[in-house]
């Protein structure tokens, strides 16, 4: 675990949350102030390390006054607010959305989907056998990662990890509309002729496991990838100067994946090609 | 940033079509040949990214010339502008009219919405379809409304070329359109736009009593007939007293949020952050609405007036015209229209020797119904995907650029002009309590006089339906648009007041009025609006990205059942409406459903 900075204190504020009386830092989202009380609020495209984008609509809860539901993730507490979390209109909706994205895409690797689903009581399937799906097959362009945009709930997570707020790399982006919006590279080209750089960042951010690790992809095919068995163990990574934790992710004593812990004060779980994927030449046995 | 960039390279018709929009490159490092300075230094970086918001029109340059975006055109314009491709490539294909894949450079828009629907839109493609097969050098794609529902059906041809030429046909016939296909600069003239207004040259219209009346290419005629005393009068009250005026004359906005433009404009003009920004949104996509178009072809120089009064009002100095990629004589009538002002000290540094700088630019949309959504439009300016932004922070403190913008519709904008010309209290007493001064309607259909209609507020739908001859057989009238709602041949006297069709459990949307008689079959009608629903989502939230698609499928499904058999779908639609209403990030999501169950709950249209 490392130390994560307290940063300037902050004034609080109180609004009612559920009917209680609630008091969350200054510029705190109704998500923080959730969470801090304990409350369970499903949501797939927040990131702990992201600015949310409030487009999966998960999260949605009921303000007094506002005509319709309002993102959690997103929208931040105000003094005096009335913020209702489990009404029968918010978790309609949140059912609604679950169903809405279990029967257009591949939720089988995203994980709690399957207990929120049974918690909603969400039926995807009574859309009919012929509803729309993406149905696309994985892309694999290189030995380094997978792009499943069959499980993909464009969550952005990946255009802005890739983006502005991490990377700068610019390589993703949406293209198309509406239904027919994908997650894509420049003129829709293999991930091999784009100006990706390998850092997987945008893995160690993708909420469904549309993005993945070769390693992983392999595995899961070959069925022999087990999470019960791993273990992991978090190191400072070797190769350079900068001081990056990683967390090497073993199975019967290889390591299978690298990712990196969100509370590292100085990366934040992001990491470089070499970090993330530099790693064959620790278990090379010849 | 660092940017990588494709081997593939413009071809020099599409370098031009860039470089005549950008100038020519400087550097190597955005394309031009290298010179001994490229060692030392780079161009292009931070000073060429604050142009992003020119790819846009960057876009619409290389479209225009090629009719479609190359790889090597994209690449070459994300070089001038210092854009990542990626991103480049998601606006690109945002946009209905761009096309990334190669295609004929004459794309033929046939309009298959509501209007031409009940027009014979689907005869009048497979005529023109038949006629313009393969290798006839034609793309004839399926549009959505193109705005001349009062001249349904129509179609809509673009030439690529230097310059684009563009034809409209309507109403169309299938000789016509592929006239208008096959040669658009010889097409025969459109009719003016004054026989889209049946009441033109009447006495006491205030909103369209130029129409008809002056050369809208004229700006000494547009000033015989009472033109800029508005502004005149905006300077004798200084900004503070036009806000004053605007508030005190109970306008709202005609976009159909009826928001109260004086506050909007109060809320902007207080914000100490600058610069300021006026938007006007020209942006009319909402099926069966053509007013704008009217008013921008009619009475051009109203709206640069209006636009020059709001940007003093609320202190911008510069007005951004965005208006939709379909309507090529409104474009270049506004760009005649600015420029003359411009060379008569109308616009520019110093307008009407008052000291107040203002300006105006267009920019053009590309084909996509979101845009009208003001955040949506925001980022279409800017250079990105036209997305919708998450409120708050409200326009008004952060809006186009970051900066507070004031963003009104062209009908909102037109409306001052009287305002500020017979005084509010004047202008107040017109119409009802809530709902003050003159309404634009666009009537069509089932009606013998379609067209764009003044009448004050208050006036019954039977009368507006009236004025316009409402034809035998009355099945239903759609109100406001896709976005509205159907109201039922009895109920024709509900009065077109925001309060009026708010009570009447309906909405005023856009002023849309369209009547089907009996003839026309609701099922298909819905099924139509789905579809636009569906085509139009920007795709960027759950709820609107699938439920769009889950509603058009039910209601494929029950286009010929009734009853029981149709009950499963008719709940299912209802949750996911119900849902979508609650949870979409924007009114495009929000209102989606609205027709559809209004036709369920009104007209039976499943019984």
């Amino acid at each position: 675990m490392t130390v994560t900075p307290l940063g300037i204190p902050r004034r609080m504020l109180e609004f009612t949350l559920d009917g209680e009386e609630a008091r969350v830092p200054e510029g705190s989202t109704i998500l923080d102030a959730c969470r801090a009380a304990g409350k369970d609020i499903p949501t797939l495209c927040e990131g702990d390390t992201l600015r949310p984008k409030n487009a999966c609509r998960l999260c949605v809860v009921e303000v007094e006054g506002a005509r319709t539901l309002v993102p959690a993730c997103s929208r931040k507490a105000e003094p005096g607010m009335e913020v209702r979390t489990d009404t029968e209109r918010a978790r309609h909706s949140r059912k609604v959305v679950l169903e809405l994205l279990a029967s257009s895409v591949d939720l089988s690797t995203t994980p709690e989907v399957a207990g929120w689903l049974k918690e909603y009581e969400a039926k995807p399937d009574r859309f009919g056998p012929d509803a729309a799906r993406l149905n696309e097959e994985p892309r694999v362009d290189d030995e380094l990662y997978v792009r499943d945009y069959d499980k993909c709930i464009l969550c952005y997570k990946c255009v802005d990890a890739c983006g502005d707020q991490w990377q700068n790399s610019f390589a993703i982006s949406v293209a198309g509309r509406g239904f027919d919006a994908r997650i894509a590279v420049e003129h829709d080209a293999p991930l091999t002729d784009s100006a990706c750089v390998y850092c997987g960042n945008c893995i160690e951010v993708c909420p469904t496991g549309a993005l993945s690790f070769k390693s992983e992809f392999d595995m899961r095919a070959a069925g022999t990838w087990d999470e019960a068995r791993q273990t992991e163990t978090t190191t400072v990574c070797a190769y350079c100067g900068v001081g990056c934790n990683l967390t090497l992710h073993v199975q019967d004593n290889e390591i299978v994946k690298v990712t990196s812990p969100h509370d590292n004060p100085v990366t934040h779980g992001n990491l470089c090609i070499k970090g993330r994927f530099g790693y064959q030449h620790v278990q090379n046995r010849d | 940033m660092d940017l990588h960039f494709g081997d593939s390279k413009p071809t020099d018709e599409e370098r031009s079509a860039v470089d005549a929009l950008l100038g020519p490159p400087e550097s190597s490092w955005e394309g031009a040949d290298r010179s001994d300075a490229d060692l030392r230094w780079a161009r292009g970086g931070r000073e060429a990214r604050d142009r992003r918001d020119l790819l846009l029109p960057g876009l619409h340059a290389v479209n225009d010339r090629i009719g479609w975006i190359s790889e090597g055109a994209l690449d070459y314009l994300c070089r001038r502008l210092t854009v990542p491709p990626a991103e480049a490539y998601g606006v690109a294909t945002f946009y209905a009219m761009f096309s990334v894949r190669p295609r004929p450079a004459t794309v033929l828009h046939v309009c298959t919405d509501l209007a031409c629907a009940a027009a014979g839109a689907p005869r009048l493609c497979a005529g023109i379809e038949a006629r313009l097969g393969p290798g006839s050098g034609v793309s004839v794609e399926r549009s959505p409304c193109l705005g001349l529902c009062e001249r349904a059906p129509a179609a809509l041809a673009i030439k690529a070329g230097d310059p684009v030429r563009t034809a409209v046909s309507a109403p169309a016939t299938v000789e016509e359109a592929v006239l208008a296909a096959n040669s658009p600069g010889s097409a025969p003239e459109e009719p003016p736009a004054a026989l889209a207004v049946p009441q033109a040259g009447q006495d006491g219209l205030m909103l369209l009593h130029r129409v008809g009346v002056v050369d809208p290419s004229s700006l000494d005629d547009y000033r015989a007939h009472g033109g800029y005393t508005a502004l005149r009068r905006a300077f004798e009250l200084g900004p503070a007293g036009v806000i004053r005026e605007v508030t005190d004359s109970g306008l709202v906005g005609r976009g159909g949020a009826a928001f109260p433009t004086g506050r909007k404009w109060q809320a902007t003009a207080s914000q100490p952050d600058r610069p300021h920004h006026l938007v006007c949104n020209a942006d009319e996509s909402e099926p069966g609405t053509f007013k704008d178009r009217v008013l921008m072809e009619g009475d051009p120089y109203a709206l640069v007036e209006a636009m020059t009064v709001a940007g003093y009002a609320t202190g911008a100095h510069k007005g951004y015209l965005y208006l939709r990629g379909e309507y090529p004589r409104a474009l270049h009538l506004l760009e005649h229209a600015i420029t003359q002002a411009r060379a008569r000290g109308l616009l520019g540094d110093d307008v009407l020797g008052q000291g107040y700088a203002f300006d105006i630019e267009i920019r053009r949309g590309a084909g996509a119904y979101i845009c009208g959504e003001e955040t949506a439009l925001f980022n279409s300016i800017e250079g990105y995907r036209g997305e919708p932004r998450s409120k708050p922070p409200f326009p008004v403190e952060k809006g186009l650029f970051g900066k507070p913008t004031v963003e009104n519709n062209v009908e909102t904008l037109v409306n001052v002009l009287p305002i500020l010309t017979m005084g509010a209290p004047a202008y107040a007493e017109i119409g009802t309590g809530r709902s003050t001064g003159p309404k634009l309607f666009c009537v069509s259909g089932s009606v013998e006089r379609p067209g764009v209609y003044e009448v004050p507020f208050g006036a019954t739908l039977g009368e507006v339906l009236a004025l316009a001859g409402v034809r035998e057989g009355l099945r239903a009238v759609l109100l406001g648009g896709a976005a509205g709602g159907f109201v039922r041949p009895d109920e024709l006297d509900v009065p077109l007041t925001f309060e009026g069709t708010r009570e009447a459990g309906t909405t005023l949307g856009s002023g849309v009025v369209m009547a089907f008689d009996d003839g026309v079959p609701l099922p298909r009608l819905l099924l139509r609006i789905a579809e636009f629903f569906r085509d139009e989502s920007c795709g960027q939230c759950v709820p609107c990205r699938v439920g769009t698609v889950r509603q058009e499928e039910a209601l494929h499904r029950i286009v010929e059942r009734t009853g029981a058999d149709a009950a499963d779908d008719i709940a299912l639609l209802r949750e996911v409406g119900r849902a979508m209403r609650d949870a979409s990030i924007c009114g495009l999501g929000q209102t989606a459903w609205n027709a559809v169950e209004s036709a369920i709950d009104r007209l039976g249209a499943y019984e």
